[in-house]
């Protein structure tokens, strides 16, 4: 069996909001093992970055966190302070934004900013810690990494600073990197260069990565397994090739519905859309939290909580009422249709 | 980074050069300058026979061009009221305005900059409404009612400090806090506003995930960033207090530059009064210039290209 780097069991992240408490993230339960790459997929809000951040312990002041479970290498994060914490940040975990052209200091070349992550956490010279940033610089892909360290962040693409910010996630090699959507503010040329690249670092370095991403095509390219996040739950969770070759839950068919297939989608014909919108995740929500969009939902569906179920195989679960075969069946009907 | 400088160089020489034409026409602005010379029993040959002593015969732009002529080598002619080289005045006077103003920003900015910080980390804390308190104040109340109400507790009822003249350093302390607790509130402000923004950018949240201590966070990766436009307001108002201390400097007699514009204008001390707004001009644009190349220096976006 392999190691788990990451167990997570009943995450829940309440956010203090004017009108009330904003549940953003509702008891999620997860491990990552050692190596393996998990993708949270879902739409925008649905609690996907704050599952990263709070990970991390870099939520807003206005976020609390709890969880049952919380270990990172058999660490429990759950009772550290803040100090402890900010010695595991950059160090054991490293995180990787969405917006590359605000991520970096505008005030220090590239090079100070990339050696201070090494010399925050270990005991190395000035010099070995540049080293080492040309070393992470060349394996992300930058020409003339030496040259590259004197200059500031204004002075690159999108493209080379997001490499600049995954080459400085691996200076302390991490056993798990967070990437909260690192493609989106790209452009698609680049997009597929990033992720081809934190794919084959992450098989490198073997660290563990999570993915967080709206973009269903990224994690059927990089992801061992899938989470289908919506109104802050997982609907549903299992390997990349259960979650796309059998979809079980309504809103994961939604999803995939959505994406037009070359070849197999006609030219002009419409595509999957999902009707509705999320519901507001400020108070408690009755029943399953899809219902108001479900094509399926009945009476039955919004009383009482629904929990997830396993489907054909056990380690691909989901959160419905309906059964495996008649998942399986609206899935064909709904292709169909 | 020398061609910004040399380019924030020639934008400042132009500046100057405006203003000297400025600061020269302000002779004209009352009427004929001769005629506000003569006494009122002056005949109309006694006015003509000034006209042609001080050279306000010829054409403007030949009187112009020799007052610059001479006014670039340090020579600004002669006070009409008191017979002595205005240089000789102005840089008598110029070093205790300067001092003042030396003493006024400092204190202002020790107070102004880190308060705004803190105000910034902790917004509607109790030190956040104390440091609002304490802007809002500083904005309403008239520098002279602050400059009296201080002599009034400081100098005579508790007897702490002198409350006029420039003979030790304690002379200067009551000048230099009623001078520079005007210019707080906007730096304070200006900081605490600047240090807000930083603090929720995401080039400080990498800072954090990248695990360094809060404060280094807070020094090394937002307050440079937060401090940009500081610098250039702190500047501004530095060359304001050269020029604005004319009521301070009257209120606590000192004899500094500020004391002598208000004098010489009273007095009608016609080259007097152009060759301090010259001067107080010319430091003005020396200031914004540091303060410009000052900025290129914390900012590589200005520097490098």
């Amino acid at each position: 069996m392999t190691k788990q780097i990451l167990e997570i069991e009943n995450l829940c992240v309440d956010i203090d909001v004017p009108s009330g408490v904003l549940r953003a993230v509702q008891n999620i339960s997860f491990t990552v093992a050692k190596g393996e790459t998990l993708s949270i997929v879902g739409e925008s809000g649905c609690g996907k970055s704050i599952t990263a951040l709070s990970l991390m312990n870099l939520l807003p002041k206005s976020a609390k966190r709890s969880a049952d479970k919380l270990t990172l290498d058999g660490r429990d994060l759950r009772d550290l302070n803040e100090r402890e914490m900010s010695d595991l940040r950059g160090d054991a975990m490293a995180m990787i934004f969405q917006e590359p052209m605000t991520s970096l200091n505008p005030a220090y070349t590239i090079g100070n900013q990339l050696e201070e992550a090494m010399l925050r956490h270990r005991n190395v010279s000035t010099a070995e810690a540049r080293d080492r940033a040309v070393f992470l610089l060349e394996k992300v892909g930058i020409t003339a990494a030496r040259s590259r360290l004197g200059q500031y962040p204004h002075q690159l693409s999108g493209g080379l600073r997001q490499r600049v910010m995954i080459a400085m996630s691996l200076m302390c090699e991490p056993a798990l990197i967070l990437a909260d959507e690192p493609t989106t503010a790209l452009d698609v040329t680049i997009q597929a260069q990033i992720l081809h690249l934190l794919a084959e670092l992450r098989h490198e370095f073997d660290s563990s990565l999570i993915l967080i991403t709206h973009d269903l095509g990224i994690v059927a390219r990089v992801a061992d397994r899938v989470a289908v996040m919506y109104a802050g739950e997982f609907v549903e969770t299992g390997t990349t090739e259960q979650v796309f070759n059998a979809p079980s839950h309504p809103y994961t068919q939604g999803l995939l519905r959505c994406i037009p297939i070359p070849g197999k989608t006609k030219r002009g014909a419409h595509l999957g859309a999902i009707p509705g919108i999320v519901p507001n995740l400020v108070g408690r929500i009755e029943g399953c939290h899809f219902a108001s969009r479900c094509p399926y939902a009945d009476d039955a569906c919004r009383t009482g909580d629904v929990a997830l179920r396993p489907s054909f195989e056990k380690s691909h679960e989901y959160r419905c009422v309906l059964s495996p075969e008649i998942c399986a069946a609206n899935l064909k009907s709904g292709a169909a249709a | 980074m020398l061609a910004y400088a040399l380019k924030r160089l020639g934008v400042a020489l132009l500046v100057a050069l405006t203003v000297s034409i400025i600061a020269f026409s302000m002779v004209y602005l009352p009427g004929d300058p001769a005629m506000a010379l003569a006494p009122e029993s002056a005949t109309e040959a006694d006015i003509e026979h000034i006209r042609k002593v001080y050279g306000f015969d010829r054409s403007m732009v030949v009187q112009y061009l020799d007052w610059l002529f001479h006014a670039v080598q340090g020579d600004f002619g002669q006070s009409h009221y008191l017979n002595e080289p205005v240089a000789n005045v102005i840089f008598d006077r110029l070093p205790t305005t300067m001092l003042l103003g030396a003493c006024a920003i400092t204190f202002a900015l020790l107070l102004s900059i880190p308060l705004g910080v803190i105000a910034a980390i902790r917004p509607n804390s109790l030190i956040d409404r104390i440091a609002l308190t304490i802007a809002v104040v500083g904005q309403a109340m008239p520098s002279f009612w602050f400059a009296l109400t201080m002599m009034l507790w400081f100098g005579i009822t508790w007897r702490l400090l002198p409350i006029t003249g420039t003979d030790s350093w304690k002379h200067f302390v009551m000048p230099a806090i009623a001078l520079g607790y005007y210019v707080t509130p906007g730096v304070m402000r200006l900081t605490r506003a600047g240090m807000l923004e930083v603090l929720a950018s995401d080039y400080i949240r990498t800072a954090r995930a990248k695990g360094l201590r809060p404060v280094r966070v807070l020094f090394k990766h937002a307050l440079r960033n937060a401090i940009l436009p500081v610098v250039s307001l702190a500047a501004v108002q530095f060359g304001f207090m050269l020029g604005g201390s004319v009521v301070i400097e009257t209120i606590f007699a000192i004899n500094g530059l500020g004391f002598l514009a208000w004098e010489s204008i009273t007095r009608a001390d016609l080259p007097m009064m152009q060759a301090i707004v010259l001067v107080l001009s010319v430091f003005y644009i020396v200031l914004t210039l540091l303060a410009d190349l000052l900025n290129a220096f914390l900012d590589p976006r200005i520097r490098v290209t």
